[in-house]
């Protein structure tokens, strides 16, 4: 927790002291059945009212259905608040609401020191330990020592405060959460009334639910008020935010949003193929509630037959996409290369997680992007895209669609689990600042050929069935130049190699150049892609306001690299490449540039924390 | 501007593109089918595609004067799947083999079968890999000696037109390279129909897999080993003066292969009904194979029921008809929002 004075901390000051925080890091942790994902998202909610900037992270138990207690069925979820603009969910949390002993015990390695833990003591007993697997008491064995703990029966003074309510007991309990949440805001000052409002909304045919949780959110409330549990409590100022209207969003939502825009400005049906797969699936649940915006989206058999399908699409005329991670993108491989091959566009939304083989299917993790780029039979580069932050993955999927329209060619977007799950504040934009690339398809049937060219961008025309003299034919061996036609001949297989992998790298023409934030050259740049801008720009600005010279530079494109990619390389006497893999993209840079980077590889299914990335650059420094 | 459909001929079909079939191959005459029947469908040629996967019969969509898609080994159903689904104006073929269709592709096949989008499949079945020169099938006999397989396959074969069956094809057909007439009949029906449509088509290796299906295509044996159905008409083939027929027997639900005179009439053998809602008879045919039975061909199958690229268009239509068909205004303004002020208040 980030205090304006350093010297005020929490629980130093006297009785219901009004305290000003610069930010703060919330986690709340429980059962899968507790509910903590909401009561996470309605303090998130709340907090945006307020004005603060913010950025959140759930953590969902890796079963779907783990029992109930047991350290496999904690779900949490974390929120991070300022008044100040902020690019992660934080580090470390400063508070933890823990519903059970199990939660506690997956989430309290975490805490800050001196960090407030509030727990839910009637769960605290023998036989959760048990489930927990805790020989003892983890209030009594020293566990808490150097935290600063809370205890309420919550489950009781829920219990007690629902004494009129019609529910029954199992009903009752499971509004806990909203007791805690009405606490969270007692103690960080939050306006009770969204909350109160959503409720009503959410169970308006329910209103005997809607009124148990909303007495509890306010006996929670209340019981603060007069227990006098905490000292203090505290205030997160509104940040200085852009006007405009805002939205929470995540990753997901973010790219299915992107890809229903990119269709409307290019004016192509958009066709999704599909097969269920964590952490992309969300991807085909938003784009199966947009089909009035004319999106078809297709829940195939298989991961081939998605992607497929999707090909299939795009040669009728269709925006064809496709949603998948890792294990999904090994499948489709060669379908994707079919589409290079016939010059079609294909978006591929790759959410990564950690591998390999079936790896953490819940944990994030930035490993497939040598899989995206050199993960196909032959001569096959394509464009990569990668977008940075959950808010981006509108912009970046935009950006993927146009590129593959226009160069007529599959491209990869590697969004990862954290940015697919993690949301943060989404300034909407004005609709005028999306990009029109309306498609022309190609119609002239004088001097049709197949595979003739754009000088621009070296896209073949898109021809598509239904159009009366532009009948041919197209397939995956090789092509003839300029007529399609079937080809073995030595020459023309090295010119198209070459044409293809020149059409890719002309996307640099179009593309941004990469931009350094902080001095142009110097010491040390921080070089990254794709989710981890927000740590290591957060790092960055915490080693510069230690007075260290440090300048700071994020990919978009991992293919083609920017143009100016080799001079900012050069102008660095260091350039420190942290990744969650294995040092993919420093070994994409020294391959391509001989540049000697300094590779920060880290694969442990989490993201980096700041302080890690602080510690690097100091190294790299020499400085203590 | 469309073609004009009524003066298509055959030879508007047929590409400029060298046909690289081996000489005699069976491919030859279903091509040659195909090209004659596409004229008389009304359709105009640019809304024809072919689409295929990989194998011999698979180099077919060049040959075709339409627009083609020689695609990956297997995929054939899934991209047309994709296509027919986005683009239901289209009238999408897949041509594809025993090895295509049934070993790599076989999860495609019977999704799209059971899904029931408007698609043609041609399953050309040589019982044989080809194009990579000679190894057993799914569909090859038990003891099948070929190059991967030197002293006998020890594979349970496939029945192609039960497997189609058994994934609830809408129409399944049978029928044979060089049985012209047979072929381009069965075509024509196939066109008709809306819904997957699955035909095999007995095809000749004549390189790998020769005579292959000469118990049936040899002349002398037409008559004695084909069972041509059709709708309406009892189960009876043979050659004049030796007569036969098949009887449901209800007890086993059996089919007995019987002689017909000596009191057994074709009155008495079971009369086809090609649009039974239940498959199980045509299961039973399908299954039907020499020595004991003769093989049935013609249409196995034919019911009614709804095409899933048609199903598609209709539920967005509908979601169109009740909610619009949305701004991106709408789209991105949607869910919770908030107004941040440049005083910075903050409004919902
Ligand atoms: S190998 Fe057999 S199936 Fe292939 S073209 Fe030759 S004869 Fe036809």
């Amino acid at each position: 927790m980030t205090t304006e004075a350093p010297t005020e901390d929490l629980g130093a000051a006297t009785p219901a002291e009004q305290q000003p925080l610069s930010e703060v890091v919330i986690r709340f942790a429980g059962d899968s059945g507790d509910g903590m994902q909401i009561t996470g998202t309605q303090f998130t909610s709340t907090s945006a009212l307020v004005g603060n900037d913010l950025s959140t992270l759930p953590d969902f138990p890796a079963e779907i259905r783990a029992p109930a207690g047991t350290l496999p069925g904690v779900s949490a979820f974390q929120v991070r608040i300022a008044d100040h603009d902020i690019h992660t969910p934080g580090d470390a949390p400063d508070v933890l609401v823990a519903m059970n002993p199990a939660a506690l015990e997956v989430n309290l390695k975490d805490l800050e020191p001196n960090g407030v833990v509030i727990l839910n003591t009637d769960e605290f007993t023998a036989r959760n330990f048990k489930k927990a697997g805790l020989e003892t008491d983890p209030r009594e064995d020293g566990k808490l020592e150097g935290y600063r703990v809370f205890e309420v029966d919550l489950t009781t003074v829920t219990r007690r405060a629902l004494e009129d309510s019609p529910l029954d007991v199992r009903a009752k309990d499971r509004c806990k959460n909203f007791f805690a949440l009405g606490m969270c805001y007692w103690l960080f000052s939050r306006p009770m009334e969204p909350t109160v409002e959503w409720l009503q909304k959410k169970f308006a045919k329910k209103p005997e639910v809607a009124e148990a949780n909303i007495t509890c959110l306010r006996a929670g409330w209340n019981y603060c008020d007069i227990t006098g549990l905490f000292q203090v409590k505290y205030e997160v100022e509104s940040a200085a935010l852009r006007p405009g209207t805002y939205r929470n969003i995540n990753g997901n939502l973010a790219l299915a949003l992107g890809s229903v825009a990119a269709s409307r400005k290019s004016g192509l049906p958009l066709f999704l193929g599909s097969y269920p797969i964590t952490p992309a699936s969300d991807l085909l649940h938003h784009l199966s509630t947009m089909k009035h915006y004319g999106v078809t989206t297709f829940q195939a058999e298989d991961e081939i037959a998605a992607v497929c399908a999707a090909i299939g699409a795009s040669f009728g005329g269709a925006l064809g996409m496709c949603s998948t991670s890792g294990p999904g993108l090994a499948l489709k491989a060669e379908a994707i290369n079919l589409a290079l091959m016939v010059e079609l566009p294909l978006v591929v939304f790759n959410i990564q997680r950690a591998g390999p083989s079936t790896g953490m299917p819940t944990k994030t993790e930035q490993s497939d992007l040598l899989q995206a780029m050199f993960g196909r039979n032959g001569e096959a580069p394509l464009p990569v895209i990668a977008p940075e932050s959950p808010a981006d993955c509108f912009w970046a999927a935009l950006e993927a669609c146009r590129v593959a329209v226009e160069s007529m060619v599959p491209v990869v977007l590697l969004s990862d689990g954290y940015l697919a799950n993690g949301a943060e504040p989404w300034r909407l934009p004005d609709l005028s600042e999306l990009p029109d690339f309306p498609v022309e398809f190609h119609s002239e049937v004088e001097g049709f050929a197949p595979y003739s060219r754009d000088d621009e961008t070296l896209a073949r025309p898109w021809a598509i069935p239904g159009t009366a003299g532009l009948e041919h034919r197209i397939g995956g061996l090789e092509k003839q130049d300029l007529t399609g036609n079937v080809s073995y001949d030595p020459d023309n297989h090295q010119r198209m190699t070459d044409l293809r992998a020149e059409k890719v790298a002309r996307v640099a023409r179009r593309i941004a150049p990469l931009e350094v934030d902080g001095p142009t050259k110097g010491k040390l740049l921080v070089l990254g892609w794709g989710s981890t801008q927000g740590t290591i720009h957060g790092a960055v600005k915490a080693a510069r306001a230690e007075g260290l010279e440090v300048s700071r530079a994020h990919l978009r494109w991992l293919n083609p690299f920017p143009s100016n990619l080799e001079e900012v390389l050069a102008s660095f006497d260091q350039v420190l490449v942290p990744e969650m893999n294995g040092g993919q993209l420093a070994f994409l840079l020294r391959g391509t540039f001989l540049a000697d980077v300094v590779s920060y590889p880290k694969v442990e299914g989490k993201p980096f924390y700041r302080h890690e990335i602080v510690t690097r650059i100091k190294q790299c420094l020499e400085v203590e | 501007m469309a073609t004009d459909t009524t003066v298509l001929k055959k030879k508007d079909f047929q590409s400029d593109q060298e046909v690289r079939w081996c000489p005699g191959c069976g491919d030859y005459a279903i091509l040659s089918a195909l090209q004659t029947v596409m004229p008389e469908l009304g359709i105009p040629k640019e809304r024809l595609v072919v689409i295929s996967g990989i194998g011999c019969s698979s180099r077919f969509p060049y040959y075709m004067n339409t627009f083609g898609f020689h695609t990956i080994h297997g995929r054939a159903p899934a991209i047309a799947t994709g296509l027919k689904t986005s683009r239901p104006d289209l009238e999408v073929w897949v041509i594809t083999g025993d090895g295509d269709a049934l070993s790599i592709g076989g999860n495609h096949l019977i999704h799209a079968l059971r899904r029931n989008v408007n698609l043609k499949i041609l399953l050309f079945n040589n019982r044989i890999y080809g194009l990579t020169k000679g190894q057993y099938s799914p569909t090859s006999e038990v003891g099948k000696r070929t190059k991967s397989t030197p002293v006998g396959s020890i594979d349970t074969p496939f029945d192609p037109v039960s497997v189609a069956l058994g994934a609830g094809a809408s129409m399944v057909a049978r029928s044979v390279d060089i049985f012209q007439k047979h072929l381009k009949e069965t075509l024509r029906r196939v066109a008709e129909h809306s819904g997957s449509a699955f035909v095999e088509i007995l095809q000749n290796c004549n390189i790998f897999n020769d005579g292959a299906f000469s118990y049936l295509t040899d002349k002398e044996q037409r008559e004695a080993e084909g069972l041509y159905l059709e709708h309406g008409q009892p189960l009876v083939f043979g050659p004049e003066g030796a007569r036969r027929g098949l009887r449901l027997d209800p007890t086993s639900l059996r089919l007995e292969n019987v002689a017909l005179g000596d009191g057994v009439e074709a009155e008495d053998c079971l009369v086809w009904d090609e649009n039974r809602p239940d498959p199980a008879l045509a299961f039973l045919l399908a299954q039907c194979r020499p020595p004991e039975y003769p093989t049935a061909l013609g249409v196995l199958r034919r019911v009614e029921r709804p095409t899933y690229d048609g199903a598609v268009v209709e539920q967005i239509a509908q979601q169109q008809e009740r909610r619009g068909t949305g701004t991106l205004e709408e789209l991105l303004y949607s869910g919770e929002t908030w107004q941040v002020a440049a005083d910075g208040s903050i409004r919902r």
